[in-house]
């Protein structure tokens, strides 16, 4: 059967092509999820360990500053940014926005640069402050 | 044969009639939380050390431990109305269902607690000791 590939193609159960909506879609819930976790457990510690003295505090920071609490505070910043760029996607469409075809297809692509950019910009702000 | 009315069957399947709120509610804690981290950001940034006494220090003031408070609140809020969701859309077995969202709500508020004691000890003043 001809079929003109110029034409949209109706979405079906098994036919459909990854689109950049479809993964900022999905890596709203993952991140979503790692922050609700592993990102609200962190925030708990860190606020408990003040409040317990300074060497309490001190066992926060050294697991933090180490190569595997820095490997999780890296993925934790860039969560929280692709999950906060993702989520105000979702409130600009939420009052009816951003639906035409081009313009939901650029802010969905532009969460991901966008994401990352903010997470780079973030540690360099870090490192700056010491 | 099934003693109950069609209406038995159908009570407490489908809309619940509290999802607009559900969804109202996600979207004002996620606003809360995009001002309150932005603040903090900014707090954390202005701080001359992220060490255990300069960050006392600054938990001391109201205007810290408030706006900490609010953030920890709408944090946790945010992430057991968004967890919800996710447990409903993928886990299916009633029983664990409801098993999920039973911890969830006791992660939620057993966070809450703990972290909200944990910056009231210091805006209050307490001698640094351990919290638990």
């Amino acid at each position: 059967m001809h079929r003109n590939p110029a034409r949209p193609l109706s979405p079906h159960l098994t036919v459909w092509k990854w689109g950049p909506h479809m993964l900022v879609s999905i890596l709203h819930r993952v991140t979503g999820a790692g922050l609700a976790t592993v990102g609200a457990a962190g925030l708990v510690w860190w606020l408990v360990a003040a409040a317990s003295g300074p060497e309490a505090y001190q066992g926060f920071t050294s697991v933090v500053t180490g190569w595997f609490g820095l490997v999780v505070g890296v993925g934790l910043s860039w969560a929280f940014f692709q999950h906060m760029l993702s989520g105000l996607r979702h409130l600009f469409m939420d009052v009816g926005a951003g639906f035409e075809l081009r313009t939901n297809k650029f802010w969905a692509t532009a969460t991901l640069p966008g994401s990352l950019l903010l997470t780079a910009l973030f540690w360099l702000c870090l490192a700056k402050a010491g | 044969m099934r003693l109950e009315t069609p209406i038995a069957r159908v009570r407490g399947l489908g809309s619940a009639r509290s999802g607009a709120r559900h969804w109202w509610l996600e979207r004002l804690t996620s606003v809360a939380t995009l001002l309150l981290f932005i603040w903090l950001a900014v707090a954390l940034l202005r701080l001359p050390s992220l060490d255990q006494p300069s960050v006392v220090e600054w938990l001391r003031d109201p205007f810290a431990a408030v706006p900490m408070i609010l953030l920890v609140v709408a944090t946790f809020w945010h992430l057991k109305l968004g967890l919800q969701v996710v447990i409903e859309d993928y886990v299916h077995e009633e029983g664990l269902k409801l098993f999920a969202i039973l911890l969830l709500d006791f992660f939620v508020i057993g966070g809450v607690a703990l972290a909200a004691f944990a910056v009231l000890k210091i805006a209050f003043g307490a001698a640094s000791g351990p919290v638990l």
